[in-house]
C-alpha cells in the first residue's frame, strides 16, 4: 500500500522577474521503500522534500492535487494539524548537522524534547528512551554524549544524533536531504547502513535526496532523476547504469572512474528540449 | 630538480595543553610538470600543507623548498606568488562579492606588476572558457562552475609554474565537475603546469594525478603511482579501508 501519494506538486517563487518554477508538476508515490531524487543543484530535489512537510516559506507557494498521506491530503490541514505531522509521522534529515542542531542546548535536552513532543510521559522514561535510541544508532558512550554540546561531537556523530532524533517519535516516513554530503566517505557507509537497518526494521518509507548517483544506486530500491523541476527518469536503483534518458546518462559519464583511464571526462551536453517534455510519474 | 621538495614538515597550531599537530614529519617531492595528490578524511592535515606552504599557516618547521628556493616563516616574497598561486574549495567565498570579474582579474594583474592589462584579462577569460562576455560580471551572476574558471584564471594571472589546488571541485555538480576537471588537464598541458591536488575524492585523484600520497591523523602513510591505486593494491592497510570506502556497496 502506498504510504504517501504526490499529485502534480509545484513550487512557484515570485521575483521581480515574474515567477519562478522551482518544482513543475511532479507526481509521484511511496510505499515502504527506499526512494531516491537525484539530480543537480537547482533542479528542484530539496524543494520537493521540504514542500512534502510544507516547509517552504512565504513568498514560496507550494500547490498541488494532493499530497496524500494515509488518504489525507496534507495540503488542507491546518498549520497546527501539520505540526503534529512533522516529527510524528514524517520527518527530515538535514544535510549538515552543525546547522540543523541548537547549539546552546545538550544533545539529550534535544532528543528528550523531540520525544515528548509527541508523547506524553515522564522525563525519565524520555531519558531512557533517548539513551536507547542513542545506543541504536552505534554510539558507544550515549551518557557521555546526551550531556555533550553540539560542537563537542564531530560530524559523522552529529548526523547520527540528528538521526536518532528523527527517528524517536517512530515517524512512517523518513526524507533524508544529503543526509551525509558533509560527512568523509568512511563515515559516510556507517551512517548510511544505520539507517537503513533502521528503516527495514521498522517497515518505514524512506525519501533519499541525494547528487551522489553511485551512492544513490547502491541504497535505494527506486530513483527518480529530476532536471528543471520535473522527473525526467524514474529506474530501479540496480539498474541506475543502464538508465536511458540522454541526462542520467550524461551525468553517469561524467563521473571520473577508478578502473577506467581517460584524459578526458565526457561532458553534459544539455539538450532544451528536456526541460519542456512532460514530467515522468514516479 | 624538483617543482617543490619537502622534508619533515611539521605544521602545529596553539601551544601548551592546547596544541595541536595537524602535520607531522612529511616529506614528498614533485617534479617538474607533474601532478601530484594528497588524499585523506577531514582532519588529516592534507590541506594544512598547502597553507604551510603559502604562508596561511605560519607555524612550521622543516624544509619546504620551491624550485631550489627555501621558505622561511609566513612571509612570501613577490616572486613566490608568481611562481606558486592556490585555488580554494570553495568558489562563493573566495570571489569579492563587489568586485567584477574585470577588476578582479586586474587587480591581481597589476599586484604581480603585468603591463599590458587590458588584453591580458581577455586572454585568461578566454584561456579558462569565459569569453569576454563575462568580464564585467559580478560574482552573483555566475554559477558555481563559471565563479571556480573565474578563480582558476586569477591564479594565473601571474603565469605562475604551480598551481596548488585545494578541492577545486568538491562544491560543484558532477557535470560541473568534469568540465572543470578537463579545463585543467588542458592549462596543464598548454602551460606545462605543475600541480598538488588536495581531494578526498579518490577517483578525482585517479584521474588527475601521476602519483599521490596518503594522510591520516597528520602523517603520511604512503606515496603511490595512480596506476597501484587503480589495481586497487596499495601496501598499507589503511589506503585499502579508504579505496573500499569509495568504491565497493
Amino acid at each position: 500500500m502506498s504510504l504517501l501519494g504526490v499529485e502534480n506538486l509545484w513550487v512557484k517563487f515570485p521575483t521581480r522577474q515574474g515567477v519562478f518554477d522551482a518544482v513543475r508538476g511532479v507526481s509521484f508515490s511511496l510505499g515502504q521503500e527506499r526512494l531516491g531524487i537525484v539530480g543537480e543543484s537547482g533542479s528542484g530535489k530539496s524543494m520537493t522534500g521540504r514542500a512534502i512537510l510544507r516547509l517552504i516559506r512565504n513568498p514560496g507557494i507550494v500547490e498541488a492535487d494532493h499530497i496524500n498521506l494515509e488518504g489525507k491530503n496534507l495540503l488542507d490541514m491546518s498549520e497546527r494539524a501539520m505540526r503534529d505531522v512533522r516529527g510524528k509521522q514524517i520527518s527530515m534529515v538535514m544535510q549538515d548537522p552543525k546547522f540543523s542542531l541548537n547549539p546552546v542546548t545538550t544533545v539529550g535536552a534535544q532528543i528528550i524534547e523531540a520525544y515528548r513532543q509527541h508523547n506524553r510521559v515522564s522525563k525519565a522514561e524520555a531519558h531512557k528512551k533517548a539513551l536507547e535510541m542513542l545506543e541504536a544508532v552505534s554510539i558507544r558512550d550515549p551518557e557521555r554524549v546526551m550531556r555533550a554540546y553540539p560542537h563537542e561531537v564531530s560530524g559523522g556523530m552529529g548526523q547520527r544524533i540528528m538521526i536518532a532524533m528523527m527517528l524517536i517519535p517512530d515517524p512512517k516516513i523518513l526524507i533524508a536531504d544529503e543526509p551525509t554530503s558533509a560527512l568523509d566517505v568512511s563515515v559516510q557507509r556507517q551512517v548510511l547502513n544505520i539507517m537503513d537497518g533502521l528503516v527495514k526494521e521498522r517497515g518505514m518509507g524512506l525519501i533519499f535526496i541525494s547528487h551522489d548517483l553511485n551512492l544513490v544506486s547502491e541504497f535505494c530500491d527506486r530513483v527518480l532523476i529530476m532536471y528543471s523541476g520535473r522527473i525526467v527518469e524514474v529506474c530501479d536503483a540496480d539498474k541506475l547504469h543502464e538508465a536511458k534518458h540522454p541526462y542520467t546518462r550524461g551525468l553517469l559519464d561524467s563521473l571520473p572512474r577508478l578502473d577506467q583511464e581517460e584524459t578526458h571526462l565526457s561532458v553534459l551536453n544539455r539538450d532544451p528540449a528536456w526541460s519542456d517534455t512532460e514530467s515522468v510519474r514516479g | 630538480m624538483s617543482a617543490l621538495e619537502i622534508s619533515n614538515l611539521n605544521v602545529w597550531f596553539g601551544d601548551g595543553p592546547d596544541r595541536v599537530d595537524a602535520v607531522k614529519g612529511a616529506s614528498f617531492a614533485v617534479a617538474q610538470g607533474e601532478s601530484f595528490g594528497l588524499v585523506g578524511e577531514s582532519g588529516s592535515g592534507k590541506s594544512t600543507i598547502l597553507r604551510a606552504m603559502t604562508g596561511l599557516a605560519p607555524t612550521w618547521s622543516g624544509d619546504i623548498t620551491v624550485e631550489g628556493t627555501s621558505l622561511t616563516g609566513a612571509k612570501r616574497d613577490k616572486g613566490f606568488f608568481r611562481t606558486v598561486q592556490m585555488v580554494f574549495q570553495d568558489p562563493y567565498a573566495s570571489l569579492h562579492p563587489r568586485h567584477t570579474v574585470d577588476q578582479v582579474l586586474s587587480e591581481t594583474l597589476q599586484l604581480h606588476g603585468i603591463n599590458d592589462i587590458d588584453t591580458r584579462v581577455e586572454t585568461l577569460l578566454e584561456d579558462v572558457g569565459l569569453g569576454r562576455r563575462f568580464r564585467f560580471r559580478y560574482p552573483h551572476q555566475l554559477s558555481g562552475g563559471q565563479r571556480q574558471r573565474v578563480a582558476i584564471a586569477r591564479a594565473l594571472a601571474g603565469e605562475p609554474d604551480i598551481l596548488l589546488l585545494d578541492e577545486p571541485t568538491s562544491a560543484l555538480d558532477v557535470s560541473v565537475q568534469a568540465e572543470i576537471l578537463n579545463l585543467l588537464t588542458d592549462l596543464r598541458a598548454e602551460h606545462g603546469l605543475t600541480y598538488l591536488m588536495v581531494s578526498h575524492d579518490l577517483a578525482v585523484i585517479a584521474h588527475m594525478c601521476d602519483r599521490l600520497a596518503v594522510m591520516r591523523h597528520g602523517e603520511i602513510i604512503e606515496i603511490m603511482d595512480a596506476a597501484t591505486l587503480r589495481a586497487g593494491q596499495p601496501a598499507h592497510e589503511y589506503s585499502q579501508d579508504l579505496l573500499g570506502a569509495s568504491t565497493a556497496p
